[in-house]
């Protein structure tokens, strides 16, 4: 019965809301290592596409609210988001139009793509708060939970318990839905077939007739659309921020090198690896260990690691780790 | 003779616009505009001679600015004696465990043990050094902390002139700048940017939330100044005779005069940073650097140790940060850790070096004025545009007034347009670099 009060526990404060921000985290590594696959350079501006998307999503559900749209139990905005998508595709689109083309067909350094995706970053900022304020937004409106401590108690006859958020099951099932998806369409079909031997060897690519300027585009609007995904389901599950997301481009540039940059299993690896990591260091372990050791050992001081505050460094410390010890990644990245 | 004179137009049409700022605002507001200018520039200096002379993506800017000014704090501020009786000793323990423990990990790496030793030795070292720290450091930081939380709370610092700090910022920001550059200089260039930018948060972290050694978020205010105060120099008497025989207004002359001195502060530091860095540039130095940077693999090949090279590099421009940080935190009077943002402090400073020309001095200068200056009139000009394009609408219409409220954040616009013009368009930048 312990052991169980304690796998409640660790369910409720480390592994569901690790796995919630773990998909997060990955939807948002995968886009930047498609873009790092096909063009080859560290895209600073994911963050920002990342709230660009949930932007428009934001401002689309504001207005079907206005006409009195809802979807039930579910949030609204959840109707909305094919229209962010292909807002924030039609963006990409732009961005690899006027800035990012000129570079490749210049053949420009790695480092020149990197600085315009920063000039990118800084003017997708600008538009963002300057369209929808710099202030927080919450805009979750479907039911809050699916069951939620109180009741798993009652059902269970436990002493702890663990909550379900709909935003946790709604986050961690689209991820599963999208990623094998896109995994089938990397494999099966030719379109992904091409994308993935333009990333491998671009030459060869070229002679066998594949059409850079397609490959390229179609990666943007990919990546777009994995970005959307991520900034909304982050903005569901916990609030929209538009400071927040540079602050993740962190946690996200450190998932997709973690797994293997280039590598896209690898950034859902290196997403979940995170933010696990994130979770299991900075949690305070005092209630657990009082479940699963004798009366007589209850430890009396929190049993944290590290205290909350440095979540984020965790997700750099590693990142450092990996970049000393095996700067390939857990999945050999480097191609698709 | 064309580059002396594109360089004076340049310069003086930057002078004219603060003088037309000074006419058109108040003298006040373009003395507080160029004194940020002169700061910005010292940023610049700093990010140009990683940037320009060696290559280096220094994307944690704004963690090594954070460090100067947490060394004003440190060197200013008037130690608190109740807390240092409190928990000094147990903050002495913890650093002198700290050094203790990475000299043990040094020795560790550096002897002739086999690597299974090390593995197990490694993490012995890093438990052991955690669980003293703990230990020792958390009930003393504890008292620290509980001491007058509202007022302070806090170490304080040695209590000497605040200028003393603008050397110490760039000595912490240098031996900072030594040990990240030991672990993450072998990186590619963009695994770099990224590590940079990393570590800088992490700063800033520690920064926010090591509330005994800088308040965190609740702000170190009123540190001193190295200049007179506003309202010391209103009661003299011989200043407000200065100003009657002038007839100048005594409140504002006084604040000008404060923002005078500064800037003549400021400009001895820009000027002797300038003449420095550009003695090191035209040196055999500076020229083995841009050679190391044009190629690498040559470079080696002449014999040039190219990683400690990089090294040097690297905590040379970290250290100018750092003293630009200080000089920031003395001109503020205050260390606040939440204004540390990489938009405003990193990556605004690559936008001046590389608008003003990579590896350029004079281009640095030049951009740090301009990025500064437009950052700055970004607002007015914002809210003049915004209003303009709006004005068919009606006053109390809410897309307009969401539109004019939000109209500062468009500097952010501003900034990725400039550099996204001036990298396709002009990409050697104002002053491209002399060959």
């Amino acid at each position: 019965m312990d052991f169980l009060n304690a796998l409640a526990l660790i369910t409720n404060y480390i592994l569901l809301p690790g796995f919630t921000y773990g998909s997060q985290l990955a939807l948002g590594a995968l886009g930047v290592t498609l873009i790092y696959a096909v063009l080859r350079f560290s895209n600073f501006a994911h963050g920002e596409l990342m709230s660009f998307g949930a932007m428009i999503c934001i401002l689309f559900t504001w207005l079907g609210q206005s006409y009195g749209i809802n979807f039930g139990v579910l949030p609204t905005a959840l109707i909305f988001l094919p229209i962010a998508i292909g807002f924030t595709a039609l963006y990409c689109f732009f961005i690899e139009k006027f800035v990012f083309s000129y570079y490749r067909r210049k053949k420009s350094d790695p480092i020149i793509f990197l600085i315009a995706s920063i000039g990118v970053m800084f003017f997708t900022a600008g538009l963002i708060r300057f369209v929808i304020g710099p202030s927080d937004q919450n805009f979750n409106d479907g039911v809050r939970f699916i069951f939620n401590v109180r009741e798993f108690k009652a059902f269970t006859g436990l002493e702890e318990g663990f909550g379900l958020k709909t935003s946790q099951a709604i986050t961690i099932l689209t991820t599963i839905i999208l990623c094998s998806i896109l995994f089938v369409f990397l494999n099966k079909t030719r379109t992904g077939k091409s994308m993935r031997a333009f990333s491998d060897n671009e030459d060869l690519a070229l002679l066998s007739g594949i059409d850079p300027n397609k490959v390229v585009l179609l990666t943007w609007v990919i990546a777009g659309g994995l970005a959307t995904f991520a900034g909304v389901l982050y903005g569901l599950d916990k609030i929209y921020k538009p400071f927040i997301f540079l602050q993740m481009l962190l946690p996200i540039f450190s998932a997709a090198i973690v797994g293997g940059v280039g590598n896209p299993i690898g950034a859902v690896v290196g997403g979940y690896v995170i933010a696990l990591s994130e979770l299991f260091v900075t949690f305070a372990y005092r209630k657990v260990l009082a479940y699963l050791l004798p009366e007589s050992m209850e430890p009396s001081g929190m049993m944290q690691f590290l205290s909350t505050d440095y979540k984020f460094a965790v997700s750099f410390i590693i990142l450092v780790i990996v970049l000393i010890v095996r700067p390939t990644g857990i999945f050999r990245g480097k191609t698709i | 003779m064309n580059d002396v004179f594109r360089r004076s137009l340049v310069f003086s049409t930057f002078a004219v616009a603060i003088v037309f700022i000074g006419f058109l605002q108040s003298w006040n507001v373009a003395l507080g505009i160029f004194n940020l200018c002169l700061i910005s520039a010292t940023m610049a200096l700093g990010v140009n001679i990683q940037l320009g002379y060696a290559g280096i993506f220094n994307a944690g800017v704004m963690g090594f600015a954070a460090l100067g000014g947490l060394s004003a704090v440190i060197i200013s501020y008037k130690p608190v004696s109740e807390t240092i009786s409190l928990g000094g000793l147990g903050i002495l323990i913890c650093i002198l465990i700290l050094i203790l423990g990475s000299a043990l990990g040094v020795i560790v790496y550096k002897s002739n043990l086999s690597q299974a030793y090390k593995k197990i030795l490694f993490p012995l070292i890093i438990i052991v050094v955690l669980l003293c720290l703990n230990l020792i450091g958390a009930p003393a930081v504890e008292r620290i902390e509980a001491f007058e939380p509202a007022a302070s709370g806090f170490l304080g610092g040695f209590g000497l002139p605040i200028i003393l700090s603008w050397m110490v910022g760039g000595v912490i920001a240098g031996i900072v700048a030594y040990l990240i550059g030991k672990i993450t200089l072998g990186l590619r260039s963009d695994y770099l940017a990224i590590a940079t930018l990393g570590i800088a948060e992490v700063i800033i972290y520690i920064l926010k939330n090591e509330d005994w050694l800088t308040r965190g978020v609740k702000n170190v205010n009123g540190l001193p100044r190295p200049v007179p105060y506003e309202i010391d120099l209103q009661e003299s008497t011989w200043f407000i005779e200065l100003c009657q025989i002038f007839g100048f207004p005594l409140v504002e002359t006084s604040s000008i005069v404060v923002k005078l001195s500064y800037c003549f502060l400021f400009s001895m530091v820009v000027l002797t940073l300038f003449i420095l860095s550009e003695v090191a540039l035209k040196s055999p130095w500076g020229r083995m650097m841009r050679a190391i940077r044009d190629n690498e693999i040559s470079a080696r090949a002449m014999g040039k140790n190219v990683k400690a090279r990089h090294l040097e590099i690297f905590i040379l421009g970290s250290a100018i940060i750092g003293l630009a940080g200080a000089m920031l935190t003395t001109l503020e009077g205050q260390f606040t850790p939440t204004t540390y943002q990489p938009l405003r402090f990193t990556f605004t400073v690559w936008v001046m070096v590389i608008i003003g020309g990579t590896g350029n001095n004079y281009g640095s200068l030049i951009g740090g004025f301009l990025v500064w200056f437009l950052w700055v009139e970004a607002e007015p000009l914002g809210l003049y545009l915004v209003e303009l394009i709006t004005s068919p609408l009606s006053e109390t219409n809410p897309l307009r007034i969401q539109l004019i409220t939000n109209a500062a954040h468009m500097r952010y616009m501003m900034m990725g347009l400039l550099l996204l013009l001036v990298l396709r368009f002009a990409p050697k930048g104002i002053f491209p670099e002399d060959r």
